[in-house]
């Protein structure tokens, strides 16, 4: 069931949440939390809309600083990548978007196109290189997306939703690139609130309820023994209020 | 891109001024002036004899006398050509200008509508003429721009015992052309320099109805500038200017001008 | 109703004679203003750019003068520069007055606000929806400014031509510190208010003509350009 052939590197920093917590105008939108995720794995953000699973991903990839309490990673910072629930390209061909990117790494000039040409091929995009990002399909903008991610060799991937738009073919076709992203040697961390990918994908649940996160497991015991009614509750398929 | 921009923004500065520069390589003076001699074509029809004789171009810049006056204060002309002979000697004995001559005279009519409802075409003179309108309280369109027309016009309603007000008299603000445009679009009597009236093409229903009177002179005069005031002007051009339309040169190109068969304007400086 | 008819006639007998005298007036006149307006652009853009990503103490009162300044009187801009540029002003020493130079700058005062205004404005749109993807690339806002320059280009291009139509249009700048003088810094514009002065109105209205047809010349160029563009980029 869990693909539990992928490299576990000891190399992959230690991503730490100490106390962090967000609020909004009064709002506490996400509770203190302490977290550790250590170690090359593949793990799902789970919960229902509005638990909080986009604004923990985005205080880990460092997009928001926390209102309270602090995110360090041990060891390095390292390099990171996101994936958005919408895709946003650039208003430019889809090769451009990636020798975009590359250029912003700092790669030079002669082998970015090289380079992003062979990321193009490896999603299977090499036929629509010179068409314009923005009119690409759905699953083609999030393949696009994948392989910008792609071609700046993560250490850690975070995917905020990748397949909540897409159909299914597009959705397995993301699914095999997280699991190609995982056998090079990139630290997943991803949200979704589907109960069968996250089966297929994790090795390990956090699980977040109304701005709190409530449970972290690897994902056996999540679906087995769920320690919150909350999480029972929301495996059981039932609405979580 | 940033640097790109701003290296960009310097070369277009550069350019910019380099052109200026050579601009300011070919030998001229700025005159100020009016708009009555710019807008009858004098100034095109003398300034080219000018440049041949002397090779200095002349570039007018072409406002109301009060405006001229002010251009020449601040030491942004060379040379003055205007018709406001009170406040020429004026801005000699404030120091500004050190030599004021005549140049020239042409005079000033009185136009109105061709019905002409407050009869000035019989007038005896002048004064007549302004108390009349006045009495008949016939729209009456004053140049309101503190020009040499609009002092010459309000020395002659006061010198019909007339002080201007009211609903008939309309304060423009404007330049002699505009308010004889705006003259023939509202019917009204205008005091206009017979130049600028000549060369007019939009006269609409207006007609020349009253002139000859010596209150109507109009005496243009030319100014040289203060060179300890403003030492980096061009004085030594300017005063060539200044004396080639005195001379007899100048002062027979200024008789030769004529729009439409008519003489415009005569010479008569002192020499 | 026979004048206007004239005036099209003159406007036509114009554009055919290929009078030098007209085509002089017509080159300053799109010198002048491609000028202001390049130089206006290479301000504008930028800080119209960084007035959208930078939110600091002051800014919305920036934000609001920038708006005000859209509508400021050219008359205004005008005597500005020419107290500026006046032999008695402050720069007086460069001896800018009555020159190109001097008009272009006053254009560039009329031109700036509308160009960085109008750019925040597009700007901030497109940078609430990259602001995430580009972060996470690692850009600082310093350098996400050419990118979103970039991909606002469509939008940019009609705030540019907006500045050019400002510029193009303007009498009262240009005729204050130009001085309008025959073969130097006569444009269209001023050009238009001398023989309207002189009571020549078909002359007047021909010259008009002309420059609402070259400005639609330019605006149409620009709009096929564009249009092309955003139909293979989408």
């Amino acid at each position: 069931m869990n693909d539990m052939t992928a490299p576990l590197l000891d190399d992959i920093p230690t991503l730490l949440l100490e106390g962090a917590g967000f609020m909004h105008r009064g709002q506490r939108l996400l509770a203190p939390v302490d977290l550790r995720l250590a170690g090359c794995r593949r793990t799902l953000l789970m919960g229902p809309n509005g638990a909080g699973k986009s604004l923990l991903m985005r205080l880990a990839h460092g997009l928001l600083p926390p209102s309270q309490g602090r995110v360090r990673w041990q060891g390095h910072v390292p390099r990171q990548a996101m994936v958005f629930q919408r895709p946003v390209l650039l208003k430019r061909s889809a090769l451009a978007n990636l020798t975009y990117a590359l250029a912003v790494q700092g790669t030079p000039r002669t082998r970015r196109r090289s380079l992003a040409r062979e990321a193009l091929e490896r999603f299977g995009l090499a036929a629509v290189e010179k068409r314009p990002a923005r009119v690409l399909s759905g699953g083609e903008q999030q393949r696009l997306a994948l392989a910008r991610a792609w071609l700046l060799e993560p250490e850690v991937l975070f995917l905020d939703e990748p397949t909540s738009a897409l159909d299914p073919a597009a959705i397995q076709a993301v699914e095999d690139a997280v699991r190609e992203f995982h056998a090079r040697g990139t630290r997943i961390l991803m949200s979704c609130h589907d109960l069968h990918q996250a089966r297929r994908l994790a090795d390990d649940v956090l699980f977040l309820h109304d701005g709190r996160l409530l449970e972290h497991t690897p994902t056996e015991t999540f679906f087995t023994a769920p320690a919150s009614p909350e999480a029972r509750a929301f495996i059981r398929g039932e609405l979580v209020v | 891109m940033y640097k790109a921009g701003v290296t960009l923004t310097a070369i277009g500065l550069m350019g910019l001024s380099m052109t200026a520069v050579s601009q300011d390589e070919e030998r001229h003076i700025t005159l100020a002036s009016t708009t009555s001699t710019e807008n009858s074509g004098l100034f095109d029809a003398i300034i080219p004899q000018f440049t041949e004789a002397t090779d200095i171009a002349v570039r007018v810049v072409a406002v109301g006398t009060g405006q001229a006056f002010e251009i020449a204060r601040r030491g942004d002309a060379d040379s003055l050509l205007v018709h406001d002979t009170a406040g020429e000697e004026r801005f000699v004995e404030e120091g500004y200008g050190t030599e004021r001559a005549d140049v020239m005279y042409n005079d000033f009519v009185l136009i109105g509508p061709g019905d002409d409802p407050a009869g000035i075409a019989d007038a005896e003179s002048a004064d007549e003429a302004f108390a009349a309108i006045a009495e008949a309280e016939a729209p009456f369109a004053s140049r309101g721009d503190d020009s040499g027309t609009n002092r010459a016009e309000l020395r002659l309603w006061e010198a019909a015992g007339v002080e201007p007000g009211g609903e008939w008299y309309r304060e423009l603000g404007s330049g002699m052309g505009p308010t004889l445009n705006t003259a023939a679009g509202m019917d009204a009597y205008v005091m206009a320099d017979r130049a600028t009236w000549v060369a007019f093409d939009n006269p609409q229903n207006l007609e020349l109805l009253f002139e000859g009177d010596e209150g109507l002179f109009n005496q243009y005069g030319s100014l040289l500038i203060d060179p300890e005031r403003h030492p980096h002007l061009k004085h030594d051009l300017a005063e060539q200017w200044h004396e080639w339309l005195l001379s007899d040169e100048g002062q027979q190109a200024i008789a030769d001008f004529e729009v439409n068969g008519e003489q415009l304007f005569f010479p008569n400086a002192a020499n | 109703m026979s004048q206007d008819a004239n005036a099209f006639q003159t406007a036509l007998a114009l554009i055919l004679s290929l009078d030098p005298d007209l085509l002089d007036i017509v080159r300053l006149s799109l010198q002048v203003s491609c000028s202001a307006v390049l130089l206006a652009a290479l301000i504008g853009l930028p800080l119209g750019a960084a007035l959208a990503l930078w939110h600091f103490p002051g800014h919305g009162i920036l934000v609001v003068a920038l708006n005000a300044l859209m509508g400021l009187p050219p008359v205004v801009a005008g005597l500005c520069v020419y107290l500026l540029l006046s032999r008695a002003g402050p720069l007086g020493e460069l001896g800018l007055l009555f020159t190109p130079t001097a008009m272009v700058v006053a254009q560039v005062i009329l031109v700036l606000p509308i160009i960085a205004a109008l750019t925040r404005q597009q700007v901030e749109e497109l940078h609430h929806e990259y602001r995430e993807q580009l972060q996470s690339l690692g850009l600082s806002r310093l350098r996400m400014i050419p990118t979103l320059l970039w991909d606002a280009r469509f939008g940019l291009v009609t705030v540019i031509l907006a500045g050019f139509g400002r510029a193009s249009a303007e009498v009262g700048a240009v005729m204050i510190v130009g001085g309008n003088i025959d073969g130097v810094t006569r444009v269209m514009t001023t050009a238009i208010v001398l023989e309207t002065s002189k009571g020549d109105l078909p002359l007047a209205l021909g010259l008009g003509i002309v420059l609402l047809g070259l400005v639609a010349l330019i605006n149409a160029g620009a709009y096929l350009v564009g249009e092309s563009a955003r139909r293979r980029l989408g």
